[in-house]
């Protein structure tokens, strides 16, 4: 063996990574605007991802695992956790993170498997209408919930929560 | 140096965690969808939203909970191992022992998780 089989090597097996075959389009474009898109995406996705094992797990425990559990959850435990800010402001920050990072996640799988132009515009048009709609929906509750409705007389409803009759 | 047999990446630790990743993240999206939209309910009326929030209090739904729960969970510990694999400078080298702790990890959290939840579950339920 001498030493100018090294030279040689590439050709025999598999060359050096990053040996100045890489077709041009795979490499980073500093001023592409759909590079970076896709940076910020990946950014994203790690510190929307990081924020929700908290924000999901916390929502998980208090919901179902201290007091009655799932049986504790009905309209009046829902109207006592929303009467709190800061409860609200959890529920929005989890719904806004969650459908975002859920819907770049469903934008990958369709870019992935939809190998026709017109099914992946498709697709991607129905998802991008659902999560806005999703997050729009659930914004609007959150911030238009009322714990205690009255009937069209003003009378409270038989069914609002105990606390209501303190109001 | 051990030589690996076939490939690195196919039918290995990586490929299984990644496919994980995905089946659950599909499933937890399209919850999501539903569980937003069963929660706006309080905006129509206390009896609209406590019949359909019934409907996750029988022993089916229970253990749709468990597998949901199940999902989320992988879901949450598999993507911070995947953080570590990206920005943890050894993350790389040690991608598979991570995801034995995630494993590990996963069934310490679902068997609490189980256990409290059936218990509760059966501490209020009425029966059939």
């Amino acid at each position: 063996m001498t030493t100018t089989d090294s030279v040689a090597l590439p050709t025999q097996g598999i060359e050096a990574p990053r040996s100045k075959r890489i077709d041009p389009k795979y490499l980073r474009r500093s001023s592409s605007s759909s590079s970076s898109f896709e940076m910020a995406g990946w950014v994203f996705m790690r510190v929307s991802g990081a924020a929700l094992v908290v924000l999901i797990f916390v929502h998980l425990f208090v919901n179902l695992m201290v007091g009655e559990g799932i049986h504790g959850v009905d309209f009046g435990f829902v109207a006592g956790k929303w009467a709190n800010p800061v409860w609200q402001f959890w529920d929005l920050t989890m719904l806004w993170l969650a459908m975002l990072h859920g819907g770049n996640g469903m934008r990958t799988i369709i870019n992935d498997y939809a190998e026709k132009d017109s099914t992946r515009v498709w697709l991607k048009s129905i998802l991008t209408l659902s999560v806005a709609v999703i997050i729009v929906l659930g914004t609007l509750v959150i911030f238009t919930f009322e714990p205690c409705m009255v009937d069209n007389t003003g009378q409270l409803l038989d069914s609002a929560p105990a606390f209501c009759q303190n109001v | 140096m051990t030589q690996t047999k076939g490939t690195l990446y196919k039918g290995r630790e990586g490929m299984w965690s990644w496919v994980g990743h995905r089946i659950t993240g599909v499933g937890i999206f399209f919850f999501l969808l539903v569980h937003v939209l069963d929660t706006s309910l309080v905006r129509v009326s206390p009896e609209a939203y406590d019949a359909v929030i019934g409907a996750y209090k029988n022993p089916i739904m229970i253990m749709g909970e468990i597998g949901l729960v199940g999902a989320i969970v992988f879901h949450a510990f598999n993507g911070l191992r995947i953080i570590l694999v990206d920005f943890w400078s050894k993350g790389t080298r040690y991608h598979k022992q991570m995801l034995w702790a995630v494993m590990g990890l996963w069934v310490i959290v679902m068997i609490g998780f189980t256990a409290r939840h059936v218990m509760l579950f059966l501490d209020g339920w009425g029966g059939f």
